[in-house]
C-alpha cells in the first residue's frame, strides 16, 4: 500500500537548512496497521505531509497504491483519509456542513454523502449536534468529527497523526474501537503516529523514528525481544555506585540504564551472557532495597532507541510506584 | 431499555474504491463549494456586514458635506449642471467599500491557513487553481454585496439613478470586486500570519484608495501622481462607476474596461502561480 524509498526532506530557510526527514525507507502492506513512534520533532508529521503531497520530498519517492505521490497527487489523495495533528475544521460552519463540503471536494454524489454523513455522525456520537457550529464543540467532539470526515470518502488508507490527542480515556477507547472495526470490516490500511504506548502496541508493525531516521522497525513483539528478554528494576540506597558497578561489569549496559524515582535503576538484562536475572542481582555487592523483573514493553524499546519516554494512560500510576 | 445499536461499516463505507470524476468537473464542484462556504460565512457574520457600513457613511456625510462648499467650485459639469461634491464622491465610496471588503479575501486565506482549514482543502483532490478561484469568487461576492448595500443609499444623496444604471453599476462592482480580490489573494497566498497581512494591507489598500480618484478628480494632477494613479486598478473601476452613476469620467470606457480585465487576469494568474509554488 505504501512504499517509501530514501525519503528525505530538508526545510530550507534563511537561518539555515534543517533536515527533518533523513532518507527513510519503509513499506506498509495492504490492510496493515502500521505505527510511527518518535519523540517530538522526529519528522513524523513531515513524512505524512509528503505522503499526501502537501510537501514535495527533497529526494526519494513514495508510492501509494501503485501511484507515485508526486506525479499523481490527486489520485493518491482520493484514496487517503487523513486526521491532522492540528485542528483543521472550519469552526464557523456546522458539523454537517463540514462533512457536506468535504464530500463534495472528494466528488461524492449527494445520496452517498448524506447516507455516510448520517451514519458517521451517529457512530461518533455527535448526531444531535449536527447543526451546531463547530466552534461550540468540545475538543473531543471536534476530534471525532474530524475522524468522521476522514472516513467519509471511504479511503483505502487512513492516516492518523496523533488522532487521540486531547481525548479522555473513554473517548479514546471508543474511537479506537471504531477504527479497528473499520479496519476489520472494510480492510482499510491504517498509518498512525502516536506517543501512546497502548496504541502502538496494538499495531501490526512499528517503526521508531528519531531525528529524521528510522532507528528500528518490526512487530512490537520482535522489537521487545530484540531489546532483551527481561527488564530489571533495582532500588538501592546508593544508585550512583550501583550504576558504576553495572557499567564496569556489564559494558553493554553503557547508556541503557535509566533512573526512575529517587533510587531506582531500570535496565535490560545484558544479552549473550547466559545470565539469569537472579544471577545478576546476586552478584551486586551493594544493599538492595527492592528488586523486580518484568518483560520489556514498547516504552523500553522506545527509550532504548530514542533516549526519551512514551506517554502512557497509566503514566501517573507508574510514576508513583 | 437500552438498545445496542448495530453499526455496519462495511455496508456504508465498503464497496469499490472511489472513482475520480473528470478533473474539470471536480474542480468546478470545488470552486462552487469553496464559494458557497464563503457566502455562508458572510451570512453568519451579518453583524460585520452592518458594522462595515459605518466607515463609508462617515466619508459620505462628513467628508462629503465638509468639502462640498469648496469642491463645489471645481466646476465638474454634468449635462450642463454642476455636480455637487457628494454626488462626485458617491461612486468613489461605493468602490471603496468594494475595495475594502475584497481585500478581506486575502486575509481570509491567511486565516484559513492559521486555523488549519486550508490543509483540509489542500489535501483534497483539487487543483490549486480551483482553490484560488473559489476564494476569488467568494471574496468578490462578499464585496459586491457590501458595495450594493452602499449603492442602494443613493436617494440619501439626492441622486437619481435609473434601474438600468443600477444594474450596470452592479456589473461594474463585480469587475472591481474580482480585480481587487485577486490583489488581496495574491498578497495572501504566501502569508502565514494574519497580523503580517494586516500590516502589508495598510501599505497597499490606502494608496490604492487615495490614488483611485475616489476623493478628487484625476485631471490636472501633478505628473508623478498621475502616473501612480494609472497603475492603480481601482482608478479604472472608480472611473467606470462614476461614468455610470453620475455621468462623469476621465478615461475612455474602453481604457477602463480593458485595464480592469488586464489587471484582473494578471493578478489572478500570479496568485495561481504563487500558490502552486507554496508548500
Ligand atoms: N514548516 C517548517 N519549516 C521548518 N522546519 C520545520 C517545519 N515543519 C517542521 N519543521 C522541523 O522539522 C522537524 C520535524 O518536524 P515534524 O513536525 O515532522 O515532527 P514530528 O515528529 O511530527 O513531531 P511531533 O511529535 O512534535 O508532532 C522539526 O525539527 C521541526 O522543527
Ligand atoms: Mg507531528
Amino acid at each position: 500500500m505504501i512504499e517509501a524509498k530514501n525519503l528525505k526532506k530538508i526545510y530550507r530557510s534563511r537561518r539555515g537548512d534543517r533536515v527533518a526527514v533523513d532518507g527513510i525507507s519503509f513499506t506498509v502492506g495492504e490492510g496493515e496497521f502500521f505505527s510511527f513512534l518518535g519523540p517530538n520533532g522526529a519528522g513524523k508529521t513531515t513524512t505524512i505531509q509528503m505522503m499526501v503531497a502537501l510537501l514535495a520530498p527533497t529526494s526519494g519517492e513514495i508510492i501509494i497504491d501503485g501511484l507515485n505521490v508526486v506525479t499523481s497527487p490527486h489520485e493518491v489523495r482520493q484514496r487517503i483519509g487523513i486526521i491532522f495533528q492540528d485542528p483543521s475544521l472550519d469552526d464557523r460552519l456546522t458539523a454537517w456542513e463540514n462533512l457536506e463540503f468535504h464530500g463534495r471536494l472528494y466528488g461524492i454524489d449527494s445520496r452517498t454523502r448524506n447516507k455516510r454523513s448520517n451514519f458517521l455522525l451517529d457512530v461518533m456520537g455527535i448526531s444531535e449536534r449536527r447543526n451546531d457550529l463547530v466552534r461550540t464543540f468540545s475538543g473531543g467532539m471536534k476530534r471525532r468529527l474530524e475522524i468522521a470526515r476522514g472516513l467519509l470518502h471511504s479511503p483505502r488508507l487512513l492516516i492518523l497523526d496523533e488522532p487521540t490527542l486531547g481525548l479522555d480515556p473513554h473517548s479514546r477507547r471508543s474511537v479506537w474501537e471504531y477504527i479497528h472495526r473499520v479496519r476489520r470490516e472494510v480492510g482499510m490500511t491504517v498509518f498512525l503516529t502516536t506517543h501512546y504506548l497502548e496504541e502502538a502496541d496494538s499495531s501490526d508493525r512499528v517503526a521508531i523514528m528519531s531525528s529524521g531516521k528510522i532507528v528500528a522497525q518490526g512487530t512490537p513483539d520482535r522489537l521487545k525481544k530484540d531489546l532483551s528478554s527481561e527488564m530489571l528494576s533495582v532500588e538501592t540506597e546508593n544508585p550512583d555506585s550501583l550504576n558504576a558497578y553495572l557499567i564496569s561489569h556489564y559494558s553493554s549496559l553503557e547508556g541503557q540504564i535509566r533512573r526512575e524515582g529517587d533510587g531506582t535503576l531500570l535496565f535490560p538484562l545484558p544479552p549473550g551472557l547466559d545470565l539469569s536475572p537472579w544471577d545478576l542481582l546476586r552478584s551486586i555487592p551493594l544493599p538492595i532495597r527492592e528488586a523486580s523483573v518484568r518483560r520489556p514493553n514498547l516504552d523500553d524499546v522506545f527509550i532504548y532507541h530514542t533516549g526519551s519516554g512514551l506517554k502512557s494512560e497509566n503514566a501517573d500510576k507508574r510514576g508513583g510506584r | 431499555m437500552i438498545m445496542e445499536k448495530e453499526y455496519s461499516f462495511k455496508a456504508t463505507l465498503g464497496g469499490a474504491p472511489p472513482i475520480l470524476a473528470s478533473p474539470i468537473k471536480r474542480d468546478l464542484m470545488g470552486i462552487y463549494t469553496l464559494w458557497q462556504r464563503d457566502v455562508i460565512r458572510l451570512w453568519r457574520d451579518r453583524i460585520r456586514l452592518v458594522g462595515s457600513f459605518i466607515q463609508p457613511l462617515l466619508f459620505l456625510f462628513i467628508l462629503g458635506s465638509g468639502l462640498s462648499p469648496r469642491m463645489g467650485a471645481m466646476g465638474i459639469m454634468r449635462s450642463g449642471r454642476a455636480l455637487g461634491y457628494q454626488g462626485f464622491l458617491f461612486p468613489g465610496i461605493v468602490a471603496m467599500s468594494v475595495l475594502f471588503t475584497a481585500s478581506f479575501a486575502g486575509v481570509a486565506i491567511v486565516w484559513d491557513r492559521e486555523v488549519g482549514f486550508l490543509k483540509e482543502v489542500l489535501v483534497a483532490p483539487l487543483s490549486r487553481t480551483a482553490v484560488v478561484l473559489g476564494k476569488i469568487f467568494g471574496g468578490a461576492t462578499n464585496s459586491v454585496v457590501q458595495g450594493s448595500l452602499i449603492l442602494l443609499l443613493f436617494p440619501l444623496f439626492h441622486l437619481r439613478i435609473s434601474p438600468e444604471r443600477l444594474i450596470l453599476a452592479f456589473l461594474v462592482m463585480i469587475l472591481i470586486g474580482l480585480t481587487q480580490t485577486s490583489v488581496g489573494v495574491l498578497l495572501g497566498v504566501r502569508m502565514t500570519s494574519s497580523q503580517g497581512f494586516m500590516v502589508l494591507m495598510n501599505f497597499v489598500i490606502l494608496p490604492l484608495f487615495f490614488l483611485s480618484g475616489a476623493l478628487y478628480p484625476l485631471d490636472r494632477l501633478p505628473g508623478w501622481l498621475s502616473v501612480a494613479s494609472r497603475i492603480d486598478p481601482l482608478s479604472y473601476g472608480v472611473d467606470l462607476l462614476r461614468w455610470d452613476l453620475v455621468g462623469v469620467h476621465y478615461h475612455s470606457l474602453l481604457t477602463d474596461l480593458s485595464s480592469l480585465f488586464v489587471f484582473m487576469g494578471v493578478m489572478g494568474v500570479l496568485s495561481v502561480i504563487l500558490f502552486n509554488k507554496t508548500d
